[in-house]
């Protein structure tokens, strides 16, 4: 478990700033409850100092996870948002998207948003930007990048993709094996 | 066969009605086409007996002992009219009907079974006396009917024949020891007497017929007959006992047939009747056959019960609270949909998890703030529940020795939105040499599962002697580490909570004595649970310490929960320890 290097912070940054926009600084400055991004083993763990602390006398290889992780790095150094990663960026989401219903289950199997199963959006999204997923009840299901802006999107046929899925929490059960180290 | 006809011929005449159908009704459960067709099977050769009436003691010849033995009764007894055999049916039904849950469906399976054949008079009370037994399962309609129409089956199958007056006896007879109930009028009550002990004569095997069978497989009908008659034995010993026969000799006579019937291997057999009355030992081995309900427990970190109940109802799940102990587990009853994958599962606004594993935690009773450990954590069931109690706050330990296992572990700590945790892959012995100083420690050890044999039907089998050995060893190992690890100065905790899944002796009380002996810094305290049995203070000559009355136990067939034992210690601050403190490592 490390800290982690300047150029890892600026690419963990960059992959959030995607989704949660300047909203960033609320994860970093609490001063009432301190929290601190660590490394271990390519995983990207987003925990409270205070369990971090006691998380040090945990050996290297001992450890297995700390706090919620926030993603992993790839081997060729990019950096990939994990759904258990889903919780922060639910809170502090820029753009989010509405599901009705009847495209719940769809979009939990891993298929991306259509147009028809959108319940309603957030006004000003543009194209090609990240993208929280909600049901209806305001459950997040997961996460994206919009096909098309907002405006755009409106005009879209009924089976039309209003934004590509890169995670749900269907991945809790189908990805069980390889999520999680 | 050597024995004499008459005495035997009613005994087996008495027990049969009810004793075949149960392990039929098992078989019923298991295939349920078979049951169909055994019911045909059934019928036939019951009009095949009818015509062969006259000459009837060739054929029955060929059936098994008990039934061969009561044939000379049929000869007596055969003129029946059907209509007497039903109206006698149907009042003792309504005698012991009330006493039923089932009264409604019993009633109309035997409206059913009119149509097909008068008979069923038996099949009433063959019901009427399963009801009783299994006590826990009031629910289970479609097992009771299975067990009704089983039940009829076996009816046909050995004596539908025979005298309503001699019915009644049996009757009488078999209510009476289910319900105890004194609703008999006082002529019965003595025939009864007179039945059993006539009965009772000659309920162990001789020694010949011990050693005959060996070749053959174990007939699980006569096993589960001869368990039911040691059991009235056993009842009153002095009274219905065989002279020359010592108890330990029907005991050991009991003990194998519930193996034999059950399925265990005569090793585990013996240690869990140890642990109860006869009685309540065939309960407990009755309750192991029995799935326990589906729970669910409501993550409050995610959402509250009301609104997860009223979410599932919408989805067409069928559910209420467990009980008033807790206010976040909810028991499933029927789903339309698969409940281990609604989107409510799946953003952990719950758990699937066991109503008893809820116990351990509710006995820790963490505290906000508070820094905690989990030493055998996986799945994670324990650990959220935890980290729930104390919204987030403070600090969770879990660890767990198998790394395999820590990434369910860690599945269920993110959906659930733990943030608290930390997860380590110890070897659990090694606390406190990792980190110490907790506040309160949570032991739900590693066990032979013999408290989840409905769950994990492999246990009857695979347990052998040396696990009964290495498996206390570890859980004291383990226990002490976790007594190790508590900081006694805590200002608000200092608990360690010892469980298992468990309801032997040796890996409990003896543990729990075992711990109290060695580290005198410890003392016994109320888990501060509602229900559960006193845990033992003696047992078969062993002495425990008798604080462990504090420790619970919960079985299948008191509480509907699996087999369970949890028992709390607090470590008191070093001022006290200090005349004894050598013990403190």
């Amino acid at each position: 478990m490390r800290p982690l290097t300047e150029d890892e912070t600026k690419t963990v940054f960059e992959k959030l700033a995607n989704y949660i926009g300047r909203n960033i600084t609320h994860l970093i400055n609490r001063p009432d409850d301190p929290h601190c991004f660590r490394l271990q083993k390519d995983r990207v763990y987003y925990v409270r100092e205070s369990v971090m602390r006691f998380a040090t006398s945990v050996g290297r290889l001992e450890l297995m996870s700390l706090g919620i992780c926030l993603g992993k790095f790839t081997k060729t150094g990019k950096f990939r948002l994990h759904i258990t990663s889903l919780e922060f960026l639910a809170q502090y989401a820029r753009y989010k998207i509405w599901i009705k219903p009847n495209g719940e289950m769809s979009y939990l199997y891993g298929n991306n948003v259509l147009k028809a199963h959108v319940g309603k959006m957030s006004d000003d999204i543009p194209e090609h930007s990240g993208v929280i997923v909600f049901a209806m009840n305001d459950i997040p299901m997961g996460f994206g990048v919009t096909a098309k802006s907002t405006a755009d999107a409106r005009r879209l046929d009924p089976t039309g993709i209003v934004a590509f899925r890169q995670s749900d929490i269907g991945e809790y059960l189908r990805e069980e094996d390889t999520l999680f180290t | 066969m050597v024995r004499t006809k008459p005495k035997v011929g009613r005994k087996a005449r008495m027990k049969q009605g009810p004793v075949p159908s149960l392990d039929e009704f098992y078989q019923g459960i298991l295939d349920p086409r078979k049951k169909a067709q055994q019911k045909n099977k059934e019928s036939e050769s019951r009009k095949r007996k009818r015509e062969d009436r006259g000459a009837s003691v060739k054929s029955k010849k060929e059936k098994a002992v008990f039934e061969k033995a009561k044939s000379d009764l049929f000869d007596e007894e055969e003129k029946v009219e059907e209509d007497k055999n039903v109206a006698t049916g149907q009042d003792d039904f309504y005698v012991f009907g009330n006493e039923e849950e089932q009264f409604d469906i019993d009633e109309e399976e035997l409206e059913d079974d009119n149509e097909m054949e008068s008979d069923e008079v038996y099949d009433s009370e063959d019901e009427n006396e399963r009801g009783a037994m299994f006590s826990d399962d009031e629910g289970d309609e479609d097992l009771l009917e299975a067990a009704n129409q089983q039940g009829l089956a076996n009816v046909f199958k050995g004596d539908s024949e025979e005298e309503d007056e001699a019915k009644a006896e049996a009757e009488g007879e078999e209510d009476e020891f289910v319900n105890s109930d004194d609703d008999f009028e006082q002529g019965e009550e003595e025939d009864v007497e007179i039945n059993v002990d006539s009965r009772v004569t000659n309920v162990l095997p001789s020694g010949q017929e011990v050693e005959a069978p060996s070749n053959l497989p174990p007939d699980i009908h006569i096993s589960r007959t001869r368990i039911q008659e040691i059991l009235n034995v056993l009842d009153d010993f002095n009274k219905y006992g065989e002279a020359g026969r010592s108890r330990s000799d029907y005991v050991a006579q009991l003990i194998a047939d519930i193996a034999n019937y059950y399925g265990y291997t005569e090793l585990l057999a013996g240690k869990l009747f140890e642990l109860f009355s006869p009685r309540e030992a065939i309960e407990f081995f009755e309750a192991n056959e029995v799935p326990r309900p589906i729970t669910i427990r409501t993550n409050t970190l995610k959402t509250r019960r009301r609104n997860l109940a009223q979410a599932l109802v919408n989805r067409g799940v069928n559910l209420k609270p467990i009980g008033n102990w807790t206010k976040v587990g909810l028991q499933i009853f029927d789903s339309q949909v698969p409940i281990g994958a609604t989107p409510e599962y799946l953003a952990g606004h719950y758990i699937i998890q066991a109503a008893s594993s809820f116990l351990p935690v509710i006995a820790l009773a963490p505290q906000e703030n508070e820094r905690v450990l989990d030493m055998a954590a996986a799945p994670g069931g324990k650990t959220t529940y935890i980290s729930a109690l104390m919204k987030n706050t403070g600090c969770v330990f879990a660890n767990d020795a198998n790394k395999a296992r820590t990434k369910s572990l860690i599945a269920n700590i993110h959906r659930l939105g733990c943030t608290n945790t930390v997860v380590c892959n110890y070897d659990a012995k090694q606390f406190p040499h990792v980190i110490g100083g907790f506040d309160r420690v949570l032991l739900d050890a590693p066990c032979s599962g013999t408290g989840v044999i409905a769950k994990d039907p492999s246990v009857k089998t695979s347990r052998n002697e040396k696990d009964f050995i290495d498996l206390p060893f570890l859980q004291k190992q383990l226990l002490l580490a976790a007594i190790d690890s508590v900081d006694a100065n805590s200002k608000s905790g200092g608990y360690i909570v010892y469980s298992t899944c468990s309801v032997t002796v040796d890996e409990n009380e003896a543990v729990v004595d075992y711990a109290l002996r060695k580290r005198s810094d410890v003392k016994l305290v109320e888990t501060g649970l509602g229900f559960g049995v006193p845990g033992f203070t003696s047992f078969r000559g062993k002495e425990f310490n008798q604080k462990l009355s504090l420790t619970r136990r919960y079985y299948p067939h008191t509480y509907n929960v699996d087999g369970f034992f949890v028992a709390k210690f607090k470590k008191m601050k070093a001022v006290e320890q200090k005349p004894n403190g050598a013990s403190k490592t």
